[in-house]
């Protein structure tokens, strides 16, 4: 299974299991209710059938709600989304470039990676570019994506949590070799993060085969 | 209403002559029902291809890297699978194949307002659909945008992009003269007494979706137009390198390409809303809220568009809105839901083979629904976006909403159009692949998509290969339903049992005339004097 790294992972979850468990609760009263009409009322069984009209009641029950259902849940969808689109003070910036079919981060210090690292529990804010065409940084143990669009800078804010080393993904198709353009992001912590940002060598990293890059991670 | 004779000898419109010969008797006919039938042949043969294309691509996904084709065919077939399915498939639909056969049957009239245009629709569509095919055997190679052709990259690639693209435009001219004659048709030629409030259900999805046709296309029109343009000249509408917004195109292409979702699935909705009362033998449940969710959902649908754009970095105020508005398009395709399952109760119900495909839709379509406010929450949606999960929630809404409709439909109306009866046995066998397969093939894709698999991926990281593995046996007991299900329907249509009449016991119009219709459809044209579903008529005889 998916891990959650982060807390807006579990609240992203959450919001899943909200919405997940309200359908499967329609879900199952619908064909529930369709399959027992289907048998019950079998032509065998009721040769005659009622003619009704309708009923004005149930109409409106069943607008009002699903109409107070949907609107909890976009609350909670917007609620939790909103808490990824603020920049809180303090935040690191990492500059972000993407180009067919490659990831670069690239630091303050002028430091780049082909790999995103990142010290644990301080926000990070991510600028996007692009050099070519709409890409998309995602990172699935995050529950988080931002399209990374030529000629507009959007960004993204993270809030890595567990040291650890997780996927990106590029999620917006982009040609050729779309489904090759990974890359991973380490959360360290800041004593090891500061030791990585100071030191000027072996930024980038290379491996021989994809089952060699995608070893060992906690997905 | 009068019953006409059966034994009476006419001519049907099969076998109808005029002064042309050969094909040209059925390519120059303006006959609505021929011009049906001959959308459905088309359909069919393209069908068969996008069904041909998915299967390779699922088998592709058998294991990480290369199976049977390289990453470039790959980018190609998703493309052509997407292009051909919704723009030669599902778009004309329902309504060029039973909205051209079976609107002016049910609203009593001798065919739609505007017989010429009609063929010249029918004639556009063929020639979109040599541009499409030709495209893939011209220089540059077949197109490998992804069927939403989003710039900079659809500006930016080798493949051949203008071609399918002005093939999709020529289409769009095709559906947007087939709205305004169902539109026209609907006004002007309902028969005397038919009231808005006493035409079948289905004439009113159709009209609704006449309306989008007509004026949601121009919108894509211009939009491809001008991807046309941008390749050719570079304009720099949509190039942000020549001062364009990659966002711009986005905006034109979904505020066609979401409307058009409703021009797929509204018809279909209208097909259910016929065969539920037929085979339940009552009328149906909550006539007007139906009627009106139509016109609900073609109306909210032009406001949502911009959740296809929640990670595109648009403004925190917009996709406030557009996930507010997609939530409350929710609600009239629930209560056409409830307003089905209410029609079952109490009915006198003969589950046959097209009530058991409405079955099967309304459990594939709820879960499709369902799934799509998972995508309507911000939250949730930024995760799955452009995963499997939005993969799968399409291909339930699209594949088991209007394709399972479209099924439906041609077993319910083959023995009108054919005057011939399928075999109910197979029929079932064929449907129990279907849905069996259809959830192996694309149930796992939410649970792909959640765990994290990106669309459009030739390759994949080895631990989705179980899931994939899945996915790829369920695409093969699918076809194998599906194949068996059009073998079934080819048998009928050449040595099928005759059909009567009326062999369900139906009450809309279509079904007061003999099976196949004579060439004029109605020799007196009825007087409407009550609702289209009376089934109380005989109980108070």
């Amino acid at each position: 299974m998916l891990g959650e790294a982060t807390k807006y992972a579990e609240s992203v979850d959450s919001v899943m299991l909200l919405i997940v468990g309200i359908s499967v609760l329609f879900l199952l009263g619908v064909t529930a209710a369709m399959i027992y009409f289907v048998i019950k009322y079998n032509k065998k069984r009721n040769p005659k059938a009622s003619q009704i009209e309708g009923n004005n009641t149930l109409e409106i029950l069943w607008i009002v709600i699903p109409t107070i259902l949907v609107l909890v849940m976009f609350y909670f969808g917007y609620a939790v989304f909103h808490e990824s689109r603020v920049v809180p003070k303090g935040a690191m910036t990492v500059k972000v470039i993407a180009r067919m079919w490659a990831w670069e981060f690239e630091y303050n210090n002028g430091k780049k990676s082909n790999e995103l690292y990142v010290p644990a529990n301080r926000p990070i804010k991510l600028e996007l570019n692009s050099m070519d065409v709409n890409h998309s940084l995602y990172i699935p143990a995050f529950r988080i994506k931002e399209d990374v669009i030529y000629g507009r800078q959007n960004y993204m804010v993270i809030h890595p949590e567990k040291v650890g080393t997780y996927i990106i993904a590029c999620a917006e198709y982009c040609g050729l070799r779309h489904s090759n353009m990974y890359s991973k992001i380490h959360v360290l912590t800041q004593k090891e993060f500061e030791k990585w940002i100071a030191d000027s060598t072996g930024a980038f990293n290379y491996y021989k085969t994809t089952t060699e890059k995608y070893a060992l991670l906690t997905y | 209403m009068s019953e006409n004779s059966e034994s009476k000898p006419y001519i049907n419109f099969l076998q109808a002559e005029s002064k042309h010969k050969g094909i040209f008797k059925w390519i120059l006919s303006t006959d609505h029902k021929r011009i049906g039938i001959m959308y459905m042949t088309g359909m069919m043969a393209f069908l068969l291809v996008g069904i041909t294309l998915g299967f390779l691509m699922k088998l592709e996904m058998l294991t990480p890297g290369k199976t049977i084709m390289d990453a470039q065919t790959y980018n190609a077939f998703f493309t052509l699978h997407g292009v051909i399915m919704i723009f030669l498939f599902i778009i004309p639909g329902l309504p060029a194949v039973f909205g051209n056969f079976m609107l002016p049957l049910q609203i009593g009239a001798r065919d739609v307002a505007f017989p010429r245009l009609n063929l010249l629709s029918w004639w556009l569509y063929v020639v979109g659909g040599i541009f499409a095919i030709a495209s893939l055997f011209l220089q540059g190679g077949p197109i490998d945008t992804g069927w939403t052709f989003y710039v900079p990259y659809s500006l930016r690639t080798g493949t051949n992009v203008s071609l399918p693209l002005f093939a999709a435009f020529i289409l769009g001219f095709s559906s947007i003269l087939t709205g305004i004659n169902f539109v026209t048709t609907v006004h002007r030629l309902r028969a005397p007494g038919m009231t808005f409030f006493k035409m079948p259900l289905f004439v009113w999805a159709i009209y609704s979706t006449a309306w989008i046709q007509v004026i949601a296309t121009p919108v894509v029109g211009i939009t491809i137009i001008l991807v046309i343009v941008e390749r050719a000249f570079s304009l720099g509408i949509f190039d942000p390198a020549l001062g364009g917004d990659p966002l711009l195109f986005q905006h034109l292409f979904w505020i066609y390409s979401h409307p058009a979702v409703y021009i797929m699935i509204l018809p279909a909705m209208g097909a259910v809303s016929e065969i539920i009362p037929t085979f339940a033998k009552r009328t149906i449940f909550g006539y007007k809220a139906i009627a009106f969710s139509s016109l609900a959902i073609a109306f909210i649908g032009y406001f949502v568009w911009a959740h296809h754009m929640f990670t595109t970095g648009i403004s925190d105020t917009s996709r406030f809105i557009f996930s507010l508005l997609t939530f409350l398009v929710a609600i009239p395709s629930g209560v056409k839901v409830f307003n089905w399952v209410a029609t079952l109760y109490k009915g006198s119900i003969t589950p046959g083979a097209p009530l058991l495909f409405v079955m099967m839709f309304i459990f594939l379509f709820s879960i499709g629904g369902l799934t799509g406010l998972v995508l309507g929450s911000l939250a949730t949606n930024v995760h799955v976006h452009d995963t499997y999960f939005v993969v799968a929630h399409f291909h339930y809404v699209m594949f088991g909403g209007t394709v399972m409709i479209f099924f439906a439909a041609l077993h319910y109306w083959l023995p009108k159009m054919f005057g011939r009866m399928y075999n109910e046995k197979v029929a079932k066998w064929s449907i129990a692949l279907i849905f069996i397969g259809f959830n192996m093939l694309y149930f796992t894709m939410f649970i792909l998509g959640y765990e994290g698999q990106p669309r459009r991926y030739w390759d994949y990281l080895p631990q989705f290969q179980t899931l994939q593995i899945i996915s790829t046996v369920g695409s093969w007991i699918l076809i194998s339903g599906i194949l068996l299900m059009f073998g079934n329907l080819h048998r009928s249509i050449k040595r099928g049992a005759k059909a009567e009449a009326n062999p369900w016991g139906g009450k809309t119009l279509e079904w007061t005339i003999p099976s196949p219709p004579p060439v004029h459809n109605f020799d007196e044209i009825p007087v409407i004097t009550h609702g289209p579903y009376n089934y109380g008529e005989e109980e108070a005889k």
